[in-house]
């Protein structure tokens, strides 16, 4: 249709075809322009052998082709063996792994409502799992800023299952506190300063500055006695002491969530020796707020799902919905 | 009806026929009467194809080049200034809210996934019947990406081959269909959308979107198995995005009818 004036080309650009091509199906392979070659075409093709010859050697390498191009797209099964990326920290209500990397249909949708910007798309290094939503808790946590698990309403295939309705009926995975040795509670210390320092460039919602719109977390400078960062910006910790305060998010009693999250507690070790240390409870959902804020060099507290528990992610979050989630 | 099988029968790599004679209509045959009367030699064709080219102005692939480059850049700025107009990639978007999915996505996607995907649903009936409207592998042309890389690419590849530097091997028009039922294949069994792992279309429309990834590096080779091997040959040889819209193209009534009176 309209297309009959776009294909421009000189017709007798296709020089070497003609000592390749079996059938002249292609109208523009049937006009030469050189005309050595176009005796030579003329005798080449006339005899019956060298057609059948051609015509086998362009089905050795149709075959070739089908096997290569299928060859390649297997290698997706060989993500590049970095650890991280074959445990990616997914978005909150993505279904169990398997599950998600097939029902994902990689369109970003996700990626565009996040208002910190959380979600990213991986990359062909993750094999199969290119184009897929991932977070990547160390520069930038879900802290729940939008409020109404944007990425899960804008998923068009329920890659994110749309049965959840509130923050804290996700489980994203689950925090662990992975490195005591670093961790500034642990030795009795306290922090000034910013969390991640100057350059850091991730967001992060303070309610009492603006509960709609997250700061850089570089503006937000801290100062206490003895560190408890990851317990202050736990969004879920924050929700329940709302909570307890009668203050509920939007007036809305549900949006409460029932347990802790993440707290101090006063640990004796056996020698006797007493320090503060954070101490994850059940409600944490994962959402990495905690590793992300945690000012040591490397994380001391980091979201993983199969340390502590030798479970896979998602199946926390299927346990731990109460609304009883059909995954498998 | 015949049209339609005949359609999908080139669409799944049958070399097209030369019509019968009883099936050419009188008109046709008197052309064909006088076409075989008068001697033209090659020479004297492109000659003539050259004239017309000279004296086109091409009007129709601007028109096509101009849609195709102002989809993307929909997709784009819909992203970056935050207007949300056209939210997604091209596998699936929202456009002012209404749900569409790229119909050969979201296939791979409920065979890996084995299930039907309600939320799909929706996109993929708006799609299918916006190409049935649009004629079906129009959108090869009229929006997907790498057909536009693919003709640069492919005018680089005429001007080398004119002075030798490149080769076109070609392959057979049914390697497509036999690829394509793989990737079919490869999802149900796999549990993965193996062809997404590969295909350019999707891969340049998500980094157009999101930012350059690594997945370019496979465009580019592509490409340069275009450039220096073969015409177009993801295209021609092996994109099932092409078939699956060629289907839908084969329902549809925008055809290319060729009629001598
Ligand atoms: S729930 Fe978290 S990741 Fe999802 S859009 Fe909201 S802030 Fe972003
Ligand atoms: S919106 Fe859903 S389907 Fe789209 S990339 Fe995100 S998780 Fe995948
Ligand atoms: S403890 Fe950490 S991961 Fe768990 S909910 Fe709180 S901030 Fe998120």
């Amino acid at each position: 249709m309209s297309e009959s004036n776009s294909n421009n080309e000189p017709l007798a650009s296709e020089k070497p075809l003609a000592k390749e091509k079996p059938l002249a199906r292609d109208k523009s392979s049937a006009s030469q322009k050189q005309p050595d070659v176009k005796k030579k075409s003329k005798t080449i093709t006339r005899g019956p052998g060298r057609r059948a010859q051609q015509a086998r050697r362009q089905f050795l390498r149709s075959v070739a082709l089908t096997v290569g191009v299928s060859s390649i797209s297997l290698l997706g099964f060989i993500p590049l063996p970095s650890d991280a990326k074959r445990h990616r920290l997914r978005p909150p209500g993505a279904l169990l792994e398997e599950d998600y990397l097939s029902s994902c249909i990689k369109c970003g949708q996700c990626v565009q409502v996040c208002p910190v910007n959380a979600v990213k798309l991986d990359d062909i290094d993750s094999g199969f799992g290119l184009g897929v939503a991932y977070i990547d808790a160390r520069e930038q946590a879900c802290d729940f800023s939008c409020d109404g698990l944007q990425c899960v309403l804008a998923c068009t295939t329920g890659s994110l299952t749309h049965t959840l309705d509130y923050t804290h009926d996700t489980r994203m995975g689950f925090a662990i506190f992975d490195k005591p040795k670093l961790c500034l509670a642990v030795a009795g210390k306290g922090f000034k300063g910013l969390a991640r320092g100057p350059d850091y460039e991730g967001l992060l919602r303070y309610e009492e500055i603006d509960r709609w719109n997250p700061i850089p977390l570089n503006e937000y400078p801290y100062d206490v006695e003895i560190c408890d960062l990851c317990v202050q910006a736990c969004p879920i910790e924050q929700r329940y002491n709302q909570c307890k305060e009668g203050k509920y998010p939007s007036g809305d009693k549900n949006q409460c969530t029932p347990e802790h999250a993440i707290g101090l507690e006063l640990i004796e070790e056996k020698n006797g020796v007493r320090h503060m240390r954070p101490v994850i409870y059940d409600g944490c959902v994962g959402c990495g707020v905690c590793e992300m804020i945690c000012p040591t060099k490397e994380p001391s507290i980091i979201i993983d799902y199969d340390k502590l528990t030798k479970r896979p992610l998602s199946e926390h979050y299927i346990i731990k919905s109460k609304k009883g989630i059909t995954n498998e | 009806m015949n049209n339609i099988l005949e359609s999908l029968a080139q669409l799944f790599g049958r070399t097209p026929r030369k019509p019968r004679k009883d099936e050419l209509s009188p008109a046709a045959q008197k052309m064909y009467f006088y076409k075989k009367g008068q001697k033209v030699t090659k020479q004297q064709l492109i000659d003539l194809h050259d004239e017309h080219h000279k004296n086109s102005k091409n009007k129709w692939r601007k028109r096509r080049w101009i849609t195709l480059i102002a989809v993307n850049l929909l997709f784009l700025v819909s992203f970056s200034l935050d207007i949300q107009l056209l939210e997604g990639a091209l596998t699936a978007s929202r456009f002012m809210g209404f749900h569409m999915a790229d119909l050969n996505s979201a296939l791979q996607v409920m065979l890996a996934h084995k299930t039907v995907l309600i939320n799909l649903i929706i996109g993929v009936v708006t799609v299918f019947i916006m190409w049935i409207l649009l004629g079906g592998r129009t959108f090869c042309s009229w929006v997907c990406p790498y057909h536009l890389v693919a003709e640069w690419a492919e005018t680089l590849h005429l001007w080398l081959a004119k002075r030798g530097l490149a080769k076109n091997y070609t392959f057979h028009r049914g390697v497509r269909t036999v690829i394509y039922v793989i990737f079919a294949l490869l999802a149900i069994v796999t549990g993965y959308t193996v062809f997404e792992f590969i295909s350019p279309t999707g891969i340049l429309s998500r980094a157009l979107i999101y930012g350059p990834t690594m997945a370019l590096v496979w465009v580019a080779l592509l490409l340069i198995f275009e450039i220096f091997l073969s015409r177009r040959a993801w295209c021609r040889y092996v994109c099932p995005i092409g078939i699956t819209y060629g289907i839908v193209g084969v329902l549809s009534h925008t055809s290319c009818d060729l009629r001598y009176d």
